[in-house]
């Protein structure tokens, strides 16, 4: 398919805005619908599309394997290490109070944290799904 | 039994009729790929009867607009199925990945294929020689 | 009242599909048509006033899944080799359990009714409570995070699970294939070695 010039030019096109598109996603799900599972899988679409139209070893030289888990990890961490911040600022596990003076900028901030790690580790596995099943080679 | 009633309950009907089918398609069909899209489908309807549940009729999404006097939709289903939703891809995904090693292992994803060598060998624990170059990690 | 029109256009259609997935035999079609039918229940969630469920069920269902389900594909037979095994007691199972639950379903509230008692414990407080102190206006977003926080981590841990599970799977790194490998390893040592010890 790399030989194919509509396939090339169009995702080398499309490959930023569906990127924006998925942060915008992730950013104002507070505002309407969205939140963190879409946009992971938004932005996962976007490397998965790269991949297949230039090949699995092009997509993994964009986005090593090793990163893939890293940032795995990354987001169940984040999400976690909010609730025991919240310990260790005197309240109850993934109890947002303590991190600002007003109730809503404390409410705010902790959603905005825990639906980042959300995302994280949404976009990372469906990447990992992707280049695990494409990547199989059955032995004899 | 007025068209009124049949229309009323229509959702819940046709939301049984979906979650038999689902589970006839896992009872009876042999591949293991159908029974996993079997399985979706009887995911997917249990989906649809919490959100019919939730419904109220003249609502509007549950996203606050700032006027007032709206309805709104229940949002507490919306939360549950969504979480529901993400887990329930995250089953097909291993399942699937199960079905690719058993057909790489036994050649065959077909349960009655499966169930006669079971009799035979009692499925011995097949090892594959790997050599360095070929693993993927 | 067009609105009710709609949603049994749209889920009579969900039980055509359904009819097709039963009978047909190439994978590849069964996949296809399972797409198609993440889309239409996407549709049948916009016209229920769940517009975040439908989001997540079109990108998740219809995309992410049935790439997963073509990708597994690329090695498995082409055709559902035998045909379905006990269909008359099965579907004698099926209609019996099917006519026991739509006969408890007009026990239900109706399809719509704003008294249900599902409208009457919590939701009416998350809904007030959510611009005062939250400044929040996606009330599912907030509910989602700040309320029912653990049932999201519990989410995030187990996609978390099946990413790792899947790529254990299916790079080679389970426990049978690594202790074989390290088998072939340490047989190629000692076999070096005792050239070694012989050249010496």
């Amino acid at each position: 398919m790399r030989d194919n010039p509509v396939f090339k030019i169009v995702s080398k096109i499309l490959f930023g805005p569906i990127i924006i598109y998925g942060l915008y996603v992730q950013f104002h799900g507070d505002y309407g619908p969205g939140g963190g599972f879409q946009a992971g899988v938004i932005v996962a679409a976007a490397f998965i599309l790269y991949s297949m139209i230039y090949g699995l070893e092009e997509g993994r030289k964009l986005m090593p394997d090793w990163i893939i888990r890293l940032v795995m990890a990354l987001g169940v961490l984040v999400f976690c290490g909010t609730g025991i911040a919240s310990i260790l600022l005197g309240a109850n596990y993934l109890d947002y109070s303590p991190f600002a003076y007003k109730i809503y900028k404390a409410q705010h901030l902790g959603i905005i944290i825990v639906e980042l790690g959300v995302g994280l580790t949404v976009f990372a596995v469906m990447l990992g799904l992707f280049n695990a099943f494409a990547g199989f080679k059955p032995h004899k | 039994m007025s068209i009124n009633l049949i229309v009323l309950y229509w959702n819940y009907i046709i939301v049984i009729m979906l979650m038999m089918a689902g589970l006839y398609i896992i009872i009876s069909n042999q591949n293991f790929i159908k029974k996993l899209v079997g399985l979706s489908i009887f995911q997917s309807s249990v989906f649809i009867f919490y959100i019919s549940l939730g419904k109220v009729s003249g609502g509007t999404a549950p996203i606050l607009t700032g006027i007032e006097d709206t309805v709104y939709s229940n949002p507490l289903p919306h939360v549950l199925i969504l979480t529901a939703i993400v887990v329930g891809v995250a089953t097909n995904a291993l399942g699937l990945a199960l079905v690719v090693r058993i057909q790489e292992a036994f050649k065959s994803i077909e349960e009655h294929k499966l169930l006669a060598l079971k009799k035979e060998d009692g499925l011995k624990d097949i090892q594959i020689e790997v050599s360095k170059e070929d693993r993927a990690v | 009242m067009i609105e009710l029109w709609v949603n049994v256009f749209l889920v009579s259609l969900l039980v055509i599909i359904t009819f097709y997935i039963m009978r047909l035999r190439r994978l590849i079609g069964i996949v296809a048509l399972s797409g198609a039918y993440s889309l239409t229940a996407a549709a049948i969630f916009v016209n229920m006033d769940a517009v975040d469920v439908a989001f997540t069920e079109a990108a998740v269902g219809s995309g992410i899944s049935t790439i997963l389900f073509l990708a597994a594909l690329r090695y498995l037979p082409v055709e559902e080799a035998h045909e379905t095994r006990y269909p008359v007691w099965s579907l004698l199972l099926c209609g019996i359990v099917g006519l026991m639950l739509i006969i408890a379903a007009f026990a239900l509230p109706e399809f719509g009714d704003p008294n249900a008692p599902a409208h009457l414990h919590v939701a009416p407080r998350y809904i007030e409570e959510s611009y005062p102190l939250f400044h929040i206006p996606n009330v599912v977003t907030n509910v989602l995070a700040s309320y029912r926080g653990f049932d999201t981590l519990g989410e995030t841990v187990v996609v978390f699970t099946a990413g790792l599970g899947v790529i254990i799977l299916l790079t080679g790194s389970t426990l049978s294939m690594r202790s074989k490998q390290s088998e072939t390893s340490s047989d190629n040592q000692t076999a070096k070695s005792d050239e070694e010890t012989r050249d010496a």
